[in-house]
């Protein structure tokens, strides 16, 4: 689903190498997890592959479905099925919730040539996911993000993906700033959006996070490419010995 | 102290090609208000009140021509229930009116007013006292020879809001309106004024309101990109009433609004706010000035100044607290949103305080539109250009918000959004 061949990318303004050949492969219904010291280049790999800007690709592909994502605008690599949740979700004063999720999904359906979804059957679902999320009428009537807690934040971002149901998600530091109760929350509600149909891509410092949303493969990063990869248990020896002995044999 | 020969020479110029109604209740007023232009002369670009905008087009013997803008869309709050008072090109239409005619208030058209001893404690009174510390020439000019306008006397609350209708034919019109509005205790009204008037309009409008009274203003310039306007609105606010003006102002190639609010009662409130559209050739200036001059008033500016491809927003706003106006709440924000690089903000925000115990806050902020939420937006599958436009709408919301009535609220949001619409790139 996700193909990512040799991708080096470097910072806009400095000039900076940040990702030196990213390989990594996502098929559908698996969900991948990414681990890596700070600095390893995980959030720059997000952010490139939903489109941020400030970022320059010097070499390599991306692609998803097929498609060359690294062409693309942000919303139509959205429409094609990214989701990037954020590491931290952007406070907008003055849009509404509510408003904001109805004009992304009548966006995407509409990029996509689909029919737009009427208002009622808009409010209806998005009550039901917002029920099972804990997010209150009154958080959804509230301006994006603003005046939200660390986790109604990241809860907010599980809803637009619940609404959203994209093809690809990629969980950028989802359990920052959670506590244990939230944490699972969120993994609950990513847990229901597993299907065989869409992938995950998951970026997480810490196996905890991975207790709840369990992965299928787990990948380390360092020093802008991925260094090894294996099972569940390569994020167990992570928290356990810390990433030196890993890079060390793979140095 | 005499005036410099430059400006009682274009003064005079244009006095003499003026022409001024004579007779009726309001003659002893225009003559003192001649006089007062004569005295102040009318303002040039060196006065220090007109330096971010350029009075010239507003002062000379002749209306610079303005198009008329043609448009198929309904002017807004065209379906709203109101008494209907319709001026063209600054005369007033008794068949496109209503009956002047409502429970609750007296109305009566300037041009025929009886003697109303209300009308003569208010007609150029309010805009005399608005004459100091700063002059305001243009008002005078408009008290002495405005020829057309309303004189409406509220004394019970009406079921219906008044709605002055302002539409533009000539292309060369040059327009003066007057109104007087008097509140009195316990009732409360809504004025609507709408539309660009005529190619050159000055717009003068004195409220006088009495206690426990309330008077909610709200105010769509017209979208004709040529036209010019120059408007004052003078307030006198009594113990525990309310005045609430709002402005929305979508093209025009210039426009001044004054706005002079009095706090003479305890408890007074006076809310002043105003959201503009700018793209091109647009000049907009909000010049305020609010006096506490008793205590426990609260006021509030909010001015949202939307501007591209070269327009220019000024705020020139001022809260003046005298001895004696303890417990002042005194509010003030002023924002830009600059959509390029080619757009201008200017502001004077201005604080004078008298009394010791007050709380007074104010604020200024120039700012592009925050490309870390454009980015959010983006990622969710919503396009640059619509959510750019849901951001811009965002920003001008706090100003909307200053209206009270949300249908009301509704239209001029979907104006913004409309406005927004048609310039969005392909």
């Amino acid at each position: 689903m996700l193909e990512i061949k040799n991708l080096h990318v470097e910072l806009e303004e400095e000039g900076k190498q940040i990702l030196k050949g990213v390989d990594l492969t996502v098929d559908a219904g698996k969900v991948h997890a990414i681990m890596g010291p700070n600095g390893s280049g995980k959030s720059t790999l997000s952010y490139v592959l939903s489109g941020r800007d400030g970022y320059q690709v010097t070499a390599g592909s991306a692609t998803l479905l097929g498609e060359d994502l690294l062409e693309m605008e942000p919303e139509e690599r959205a429409a094609a099925g990214m989701f990037l949740a954020f590491q931290y979700p952007v406070e907008i004063p003055g849009v509404g919730n509510m408003t904001f999720l109805r004009t992304a999904v009548n966006s995407q359906r509409k990029a996509r040539g689909e029919e737009e979804m009427s208002a009622t059957d808009f409010l209806k679902s998005v009550r039901a996911k917002a029920k099972s999320l804990k997010i209150d009428a009154d958080m959804l009537k509230r301006p994006v993000n603003v005046g939200f807690s660390g986790g109604e934040k990241k809860r907010n971002e599980i809803l637009q993906m619940a609404m959203l149901e994209p093809k690809l998600c990629i969980l950028d530091e989802t359990d920052s700033g959670l506590d244990v109760d939230a944490m699972k929350l969120v993994s609950e509600g990513v847990n229901a959006l597993r299907d065989a149909g869409r992938g995950f891509l998951v970026i997480t410092h810490y196996q905890r996070l991975l207790d709840h949303i369990k992965p299928d493969v787990v990948h380390i990063m360092a020093n802008g490419r991925m260094v090894t990869s294996g099972g569940p248990e390569l994020a167990l020896e992570v928290e356990k010995n810390g990433y030196a002995d890993i890079l060390k044999e793979t140095a | 102290m005499a005036l410099p020969k430059y400006k009682a020479d274009a003064t005079q110029e244009r006095l003499s090609h003026v022409s001024r109604p004579v007779g009726g209740f309001s003659e002893a007023a225009r003559r003192d208000a001649l006089s007062r232009v004569e005295n102040l002369g009318l303002p040039t670009r060196r006065d220090e009140y007109w330096k971010y905008t350029r009075p010239e087009t507003l002062v000379e013997v002749d209306a610079p021509p303005a198009a008329r803008l043609v448009t198929d869309e309904a002017p807004i709050f065209s379906d709203l229930e109101c008494l209907k008072v319709v001026f063209v090109d600054g005369v007033y239409d008794a068949d496109a009116s209503d009956a002047l005619d409502l429970e609750g208030i007296e109305i009566h058209r300037l041009a025929d007013a009886p003697d109303l001893l209300w009308a003569r404690d208010i007609y150029g009174v309010l805009e005399t006292r608005g004459q100091a510390p700063v002059a305001r020439p243009l008002a005078s000019l408009n008290t002495a020879c405005a020829t057309d306008g309303v004189l409406i006397r509220v004394t019970q609350t009406p079921r219906k809001p008044i709605s002055l209708i302002y539409r533009h034919v000539s292309e060369t019109s040059d327009a003066m309106l007057h109104h007087c509005i008097k509140i009195e205790p316990q009732a409360s009204v809504t004025i609507l004024e709408t539309g660009p008037a005529a190619a050159r309009f000055n717009a003068c409008m004195e409220v006088e309101v009495a206690a426990n009274a309330q008077c909610h203003h709200i105010r769509m310039q017209g979208r004709d990109h040529e036209r010019r306007t120059v408007s004052h609105i003078f307030a006198r606010l009594c113990e525990a009433s309310t005045f609430k003006t709002f402005t929305l102002t979508a093209n025009g190639v210039l426009t001044r609004n004054e706005v002079v609010v009095e706090l003479t009662g305890d408890g007074g409130v006076a809310h002043v706010a105003g959201a503009c559209l700018g793209d091109g050739a647009f000049h907009h200036d909000d010049t305020v000035f609010i006096t506490h001059d008793a205590e426990n008033c609260e006021s509030r500016q909010v001015f949202k100044k939307v501007l591209r491809n070269g327009a220019v927003g000024v705020f020139q706003g001022k809260i003046l607290v005298k001895a004696g106006a303890q417990k002042t709440d005194g509010y003030q924000i002023s924002q830009s949103l600059l959509l390029d690089d080619d757009s201008q903000f200017l502001a004077k925000p201005e604080l004078e305080i008298y009394a010791d115990d007050v709380v007074c806050s104010h604020g200024s902020t120039s700012g592009a539109i925050d490309e870390t939420a454009l980015f959010y937006l983006r990622a969710r599958g919503i396009d640059r250009g619509t959510a750019t436009d849901l951001m811009t709408i965002a920003f001008v919301a706090e100003a909307v918000a200053e209206v009270e009535d949300v249908a009301l609220q509704d239209e001029i949001t979907d104006l913004v959004e409309n406005w927004l619409l048609r310039r969005r790139e392909p």
